[in-house]
């Protein structure tokens, strides 16, 4: 397990807690008390630490190498039921957006998303979880092939944006993601949309227009990541901590600007700690949106969506 | 032998005795050509001499496509507000409130309703000036609000873009917007009203990955700047010099995103040519 700088004085409880552990299984001393001692510690610092994280730190922990990435979610939700779909069917399979059919239960879903990669090699194969034009345009494709056959779809999102690359922008990086939204906007299943990690501006919205949008409780989403919006607006990329807080990017900033509508908690320290409980905790909140929007008729359920972004903004006059 | 000469020593005017030319004479093009504004603004403020297609607003938009100038603005009164207490170098409404006094604007978009070749057209138009036309939720307010002027009408419907893309300042609330906006156009799709969508120095970011894009026809003028990403993070994300031409209108014209490209004073007959051909009614002259 990696380690953030400001999870650094949790580690060193653990690694005390371990060796506490070990020296009393390997001589006849009673350590049951230092270990208990020590387990209060270690809880009560988790909670300091973790309760009061900044937005920044929850940028950090939103990008932990060992946090679980889309394959992961699927994997665990659907078992053996997933069957990955490749393809455009006009340029190529992008290895940065992957998709497929899956079973939670009885019901079948098309699940689409973003999928980083876990090592040097894997994320390059990847390409760090930006998806090209033709990224968006499979997507596009598995959700109007589930839309033939009713088949509701889940979108998971985690990127750090759409590639900027000069071919994307030859193959037409906007156009294709502004014809997702627009087809999102009135895709006639439900769509339910989780946004696992980084959740970056047009790349992430791209296949992000859900009837229920939820957010993992360490996860952020706004319209630039913290260390671009510094660049930019500072001129340096020193003031990420500040354009973090001043973006109001976090899940409980999201749910209360109304642009998301719920937050997943996530065990304590993240969801790579518990990883099994987190892949249960998405299960069933997909299950239970699923639930909600079923039984409406395809008509209400893309006027129930437009009319939810029709309400986003603030503004006066 | 000198034909004059310098009695005193150094410059003797003062400073408040100094003549000014009169600002906003003349135009330099970027190829460095010198252009009479009046004449400039003949020529739909296009440079006769290379054909520079100068950055204009809303004003002169609705100008160019209204007949005789006419038109009824749309949710004029629309104003930013401050949801996220946003501070950078900056606050968000001290940025709004020097815009509004530099530009004489409410916001970053304006929407009108009037005939345009005795037909009417509900143009919404961005201006760059305005935080570079940056779209916060005031420019998708507006838009949609346009859009559903249109729908409810049954009007053809334009935007006119020329932004740097979504508002920083009002974070994912901007970025929902391209969703909001979508809506719309959605809708319009639905009923069947034509959306055309004029590309215009510069259209980049959150526009271009939404109603820049979506139009029945896209068009641009020539010599736009438009892209997703922008060329600076192109070319420092790639590590490769950027071709020439690059992002231009003739270059996405080339790879198949743009209908056609068109001069700016051919813009309203093109506009109501198109219009006048999907909707299979005479053509106007």
């Amino acid at each position: 397990m990696e380690y953030l700088e400001f999870e650094l004085p949790i580690k060193e409880l653990e690694d005390q807690l371990q060796k506490c552990k070990i020296i009393g299984e390997e001589s006849e001393v009673d350590v049951t008390e230092t270990c208990a001692q020590i387990e209060k510690k270690l809880s009560a610092a988790k909670k300091d630490i973790y309760k009061n994280l900044t937005p920044w730190q929850r940028v950090q922990l939103s990008r932990h190498p060992n946090r679980p990435y889309t394959l992961d979610y699927i994997r665990a939700i659907c078992g053996d039921t997933f069957l990955e779909l490749h393809g455009d069917r006009s340029f190529k399979d992008d290895k940065a957006m992957i998709g497929g059919l899956g079973k939670i239960g009885d019901q079948s879903f098309m699940f689409i998303g973003q999928q980083k990669g876990y090592n040097t090699k894997t994320r390059q194969y990847r390409n760090f979880g930006m998806a090209n034009p033709e990224g968006y345009r499979k997507a596009l494709r598995l959700m109007k092939s589930a839309e033939k056959f009713g088949i509701p779809v889940v979108t998971i999102l985690d990127t750090p944006g759409a590639y900027p690359g000069l071919e994307a922008e030859e193959r037409g990086q906007g156009e294709a993601i502004a014809r997702n939204i627009l087809e999102m906007t009135r895709l006639k299943v439900p769509i339910v949309t989780v946004v696992i990690g980084e959740g970056a501006s047009g790349g992430a919205l791209g296949i992000g227009v859900g009837d229920k949008v939820l957010m993992l409780e360490n996860t952020w989403y706004s319209v630039i990541s913290p260390e671009s919006c510094s660049s930019i607006l500072w001129r340096s990329w020193e003031y990420k901590e500040q354009a973090a807080e001043a973006l109001k990017l976090t899940a409980s900033d999201m749910k209360k600007l109304k642009l998301v509508d719920e937050i997943i908690k996530e065990p304590a320290g993240g969801a790579h700690r518990d990883r099994e409980k987190t892949f249960k905790l998405v299960s069933n909140a997909i299950v239970k949106s699923f639930e909600d929007f079923k039984n409406l008729s395809p008509e209400d359920l893309v006027s129930n969506r437009m009319n939810k972004y029709l309400e986003m903004g603030v503004f006066k006059g | 032998m000198s034909w004059f000469k310098r009695k005193d020593k150094g410059i003797q005017t003062s400073t408040e005795e100094k003549k000014d030319t009169p600002k906003g004479l003349w135009y330099k093009s970027p190829t460095g050509k010198i252009i009479d504004t009046k004449e400039l603004e003949q020529n739909f403020y296009v440079s006769p001499e290379d054909g520079y297609h100068v950055r204009i607003g809303s004003k002169e938009y609705f100008e160019i496509l209204f007949d005789d100038n006419k038109f009824k603005e749309l949710d004029a009164s629309l104003e930013s507000k401050d949801p996220l207490k946003f501070v950078d170098t900056k606050k968000y409404p001290e940025r709004l409130k020097a815009a509004q006094d530099k530009t004489k604007l409410k916001d970053a978009v304006r929407a009108a309703v009037g005939k345009s070749k005795g037909k009417d057209l509900v143009v919404a138009c961005m201006d760059f000036s305005f935080i570079g036309g940056s779209m916060g939720s005031v420019v998708g307010e507006k838009i949609a609000r346009a859009a559903d002027y249109a729908l409810k009408n049954n009007i053809p419907f334009m935007i006119i873009s020329k932004s740097g893309g979504a508002r920083m300042m009002e974070a994912a609330l901007s970025l929902m917007q391209l969703a909001k906006t979508s809506v719309k156009l959605a809708q319009l799709a639905d009923a069947g009203i034509p959306y055309i969508s004029l590309c215009t120095d510069p259209t980049t970011g959150g526009t271009t990955a939404s109603f820049a894009m979506l139009g029945d026809i896209n068009i641009a003028e020539p010599g736009a700047l438009i892209g997703f990403a922008g060329p600076r993070i192109v070319r420092d994300t790639t590590g490769k010099e950027l071709p020439e031409g690059f992002q231009t209108s003739e270059f996405l014209l080339e790879h198949g995103f743009l209908d056609f490209i068109t001069l700016r004073k051919e813009l309203k007959n093109k506009v109501n040519q198109y219009i006048d051909l999907i909707l299979n009614q005479p053509l106007r002259a």
